[in-house]
């Protein structure tokens, strides 16, 4: 393999300066993968710092270039398609449908005349972020389907997503707690399109992949049908701080 | 691999031969798809005009887990294994020339410097030891079932925020290579001129 003699001769030989000296470039290396190491198991305490101190800094930051940095506070898109639809109160649509004696199509000024629940909680992402204290909005989930009237038979909730891919999935006990709901609003204002509007789940006590964004159908069935995360791999039963391997604080 | 008969002896040196260029292009192809991604899947503007989140993720793993393979193929090159003893060993030469660096001193004949001078060695010692890192940590995300609880977070802060560190450091590599076109000429076609040799790294002996 050696066709290049010519020009490495030089360049192996010890006469060379920088063949000797001190090894630094391999302490550079195996520090940096020490430090990487010791921020894994200091990690807990650092982020905590960070996410106090850039909290204070994102509230007096008027560019906004807090939210970009890691733990900055707020919310991270997500979407598992190319591009969504957009949906608003002309054109959006949310149809309950399965295993009901009424199956019904609400448009959005049907789900605005209904009573409004408000609830202020945390929101835990399965990937570490968090947000505190976020206000959601909406009608009970409950009161949808007692006015579609489940039949005995039925067992779990299906909800499907106008981005044409995303679902989920809830036991019909979980859909019924007072802490599910058809969400309206967000943080005091309308939901945006980024943050699924202008219709979305929200599951309070789990995940926040539970709660789907964009959502226009719910569909009564026998049996829980895992959603588009739970095919890959997250859980079904997505409670915060008992599933998915995570230890974090209860949400709700 | 050959001699470039083209190569006028008398006013090109060669400086990089083609395995230790490959290696060069090739890392330099998977960092790329690493940065794009990962911006893909973490600034929000570009998440929601990307989207397609899982094939982005998939992109993302596997260009990460194939980052540090060119550098682990290329030591089957003499040449490369030479050019990674001159990055690890310091003389006396690259204490002056970190001191004026930190001083900003820009004079050349307070920068004495080898075949690499010591801003190089400190960048590819340490991009090299945060790559492993990113892979370390990366993997304990992707693998979430193979670790202990509470890891997966602290990888993922560790990964976050080394990933914007290097993010810098890159546009710092970068942005030096676009400010010296003979540098870039010499990892482009493997040989830069005598007197950018003679200018920038004095105390080479190509």
């Amino acid at each position: 393999m050696n066709t290049e003699r010519p020009e490495e001769s030089g360049g192996t030989g010890t006469d060379q300066p920088e063949a000797r000296g001190t090894p630094a470039g391999r302490r550079v290396f195996l520090g940096t993968l020490g430090l990487g190491a010791l921020g894994v198991v200091a990690a807990p305490t650092l982020q905590r710092g960070l996410e106090a101190f850039l909290g204070g800094a994102a509230d007096k930051d008027p560019t906004g270039l807090t939210g970009l940095l890691p733990n900055g506070g707020g919310f991270r898109y997500y979407s598992v398609t190319s591009s969504v639809p957009r949906k608003n109160a002309e054109n959006y649509r949310l149809t309950i449908d399965g295993l009901v004696d009424r199956p019904q199509t609400y448009t959005l000024a049907d789900l605005r005349a209904l009573p409004q629940t408000r609830m202020v909680k945390d929101v835990q992402c399965v990937t570490g972020w968090r947000v505190p204290d976020t206000p959601f909005e909406g009608v009970r989930l409950s009161r949808l389907l007692d006015a579609a009237g489940v039949r005995p038979s039925a067992g779990a909730v299906r909800f499907t997503c106008f981005d044409g891919a995303y679902s989920e999935s809830l036991t019909l006990d979980q859909a019924r707690r007072a802490d599910v709901l058809v969400a309206l609003r967000m943080q005091d204002k309308d939901l945006g399109h980024s943050h699924g509007g202008p219709v979305r789940l929200y599951v309070a006590p789990m995940y926040f992949y539970k709660s789907a964004k964009w959502l226009s159908g719910i569909t009564v069935t026998e049996d829980v049908k895992p959603g588009y995360w739970e095919n890959r791999g997250y859980d079904i039963d997505a409670w915060v701080g008992r599933s998915n391997g995570r230890d974090d604080e209860p949400t709700s | 691999m050959s001699l470039r008969a083209d190569t006028p002896p008398t006013t090109r040196v060669r400086r990089f031969t083609r395995a230790e260029r490959w290696v060069h292009r090739t890392t330099a192809v998977l960092m790329s798809v690493c940065v794009v991604t990962a911006a893909c899947l973490y600034v929000p503007q570009l998440a929601e005009l990307v989207g397609r989140r899982e094939l982005v993720v998939r992109v993302h793993e596997w260009a990460g887990l194939a980052l540090p393979v060119p550098v682990l193929a290329g030591l089957v090159s003499r040449a490369f294994r030479a050019d990674l003893r001159f990055l690890n060993r310091f003389g006396p030469h690259d204490r002056l020339w970190l001191r004026a660096a930190l001083r900003r001193d820009k004079r050349r004949a307070a920068r004495p410097a080898g075949k690499f001078n010591a801003g190089q060695k400190v960048y590819a010692a340490w991009v090299a030891g945060a790559t492993l890192v990113m892979l370390g940590t990366g993997l304990i995300m992707w693998f979430t079932h193979l670790t202990p609880l509470m890891w997966r977070t602290s990888a993922t802060f560790v990964h976050d925020w080394l990933a914007l560190t290097i993010g810098i450091v890159l546009a710092g590599h970068i942005g030096m290579a676009l400010g010296d076109p003979e540098a870039r000429r010499g990892m482009r076609t493997g040989a830069v001129s005598r007197e950018w040799a003679e200018r920038e790294h004095p105390l080479w002996r190509p």
